[in-house]
């Protein structure tokens, strides 16, 4: 009895482990399948997205020949990455992709849209062509449902880590813009600042600044903050320490433009103004960095 | 570390090496005012552009060379000092109070000539 038992529980056991193995090449049997189909019904396939594309009015900002062209590179990543069950082309593909159309002006919600269009476009082939037999339609859509996921994810990570670099990479430029340092006579340098001053960009105007007055052997420098609305104190500070640095490498610094919210500031938080030369304007500024140079301006063709 | 002190004129020029220990700025301090005195210079520079740090002994140090100099009726200018080195100093509130100072040797010698021409 119990030999029998036993043996009863072991082909039980045998069946199962069967119907697993079965079910874990099924999943690969099915997904060969699934690629084999849509490479068959590429051209349909890719048309109906492109159709939906245009009727969802997404990717307005390129034309039709575009959408096509990179429809067409889409859906043949998109099946590759389906069979090879690897992500990285995808990925690779992804950012180039979006390097390309993120200057022309495709928006985030039109990313994720389309790849999204995609996985529902082959879905619903997948219905259309398993619909008489449900379970195995099941089973397919077990194989496919993850990896479609992960692919439209894939894609729309990749999109937006490029906007963040294209992003990153414009404040950048923008923070090297605003602070441009000007050599305007021999030995004088102005720093004309512009907008708002945070804590990291006045550091940044300080080694700017230190570098110019290095190489262009300055001696004197006008720094004009008429552009600049507000200043706390922590930037007033700094303000205060770049003066005090010029000095270490020679350099006497004018300070000009102050608002009067801004000389408010500087008296208010107790700055010692013994250490800054200030002047009114940027021109009375650049007059008394001449002074101090042995300039003498006269108007050309004056008393001879 | 002995620091090459140079004579152009009536100055003398005291060239730093990159890393000065408190000892050695200690024997510089009583070398210059000796090389002032031994020389009858009017004029000291002190090159510091191989010093890639200035911490708060050496900026009291080199205050106080210049102080002694002038005791002597000489001037002190120091010259050289980086970019870095400087923004490092304004942040950690070292000032060389009180000490001129000048970007490099040609502009330190400017100085000292523009200086005793005028008062010649």
């Amino acid at each position: 009895m119990a030999k029998e038992m036993a043996g009863m529980e072991r082909s039980t056991t045998w069946q199962e482990t069967l119907v697993h193995d079965a079910s874990l090449e099924g999943t690969a049997v099915l997904l060969r399948e699934l690629v084999a189909h849509l490479r068959q019904n590429r051209t349909q396939l890719r048309e109906e997205w492109a159709k939906r594309i245009t009727e969802a009015k997404l990717l307005t900002a390129m034309s039709k020949e575009e959408i096509f062209a990179e429809a067409t590179a889409v859906y043949d990543q998109y099946v590759e990455a389906l069979q090879t069950g690897t992500f990285e082309a995808l990925q690779a593909y992804a950012r180039s992709l979006s390097e390309r159309i993120i200057p022309r002006g495709v928006e985030t919600h039109e990313v994720v849209g389309i790849v999204l269009l995609l996985r529902d476009v082959l879905a619903r082939s997948l219905f259309a062509k398993y619909q008489a037999d449900f379970t195995k339609l099941d089973r397919i859509l077990d194989a496919y449902e993850p990896a479609a996921n992960r692919i439209a994810n894939t894609v729309a990570v990749g999109f937006v880590q490029e906007r963040e670099r294209v992003i990153r990479q414009q404040q950048e430029a923008i923070r090297e813009l605003s602070t441009p340092v000007l050599q305007v006579r021999e030995r004088l340098l102005i720093l004309p600042i512009i907008g708002v001053i945070d804590p990291q960009r006045a550091r940044q105007l300080t080694e700017q600044l230190l570098r110019g007055i290095r190489t262009n052997r300055a001696k004197v420098v006008v720094i004009d903050i008429t552009g600049v609305a507000a200043m706390d104190a922590t930037v007033a500070n700094h303000l205060v320490q770049t003066v005090e640095a010029s000095r270490l490498l020679g350099a006497t610094v004018i300070v000009t433009g102050l608002s009067p919210e801004i000389a408010q500031t500087l008296v208010t938080i107790g700055v010692d103004l013994g250490k800054m030369n200030t002047v009114g304007d940027l021109q009375g500024g650049i007059e008394q960095a001449e002074r101090l140079l042995g300039y003498k301006v006269v108007p050309a063709g004056a008393a001879s | 570390m002995e620091v090459p002190v140079l004579k152009q004129g009536q100055f003398l020029i005291a060239t730093v090496q990159a890393a000065l220990t408190d000892e050695d700025l200690v024997h510089l301090r009583r070398a210059m005012v000796e090389r002032v005195v031994r020389s009858r210079s009017l004029g000291v520079i002190i090159d510091v552009t191989a010093m890639d740090i200035m911490d708060s002994f050496a900026s009291r140090t080199l205050r106080e060379i210049a102080q002694m100099i002038r005791l002597r009726g000489a001037e002190t200018i120091i010259v050289g000092i980086q970019p870095d080195v400087a923004f490092a100093m304004v942040q950690l509130g070292i000032t060389l109070e009180g000490v001129v100072t000048a970007l490099d040797l040609e502009e330190g010698l400017d100085y000292l000539k523009n200086k005793f021409d005028s008062s010649a």
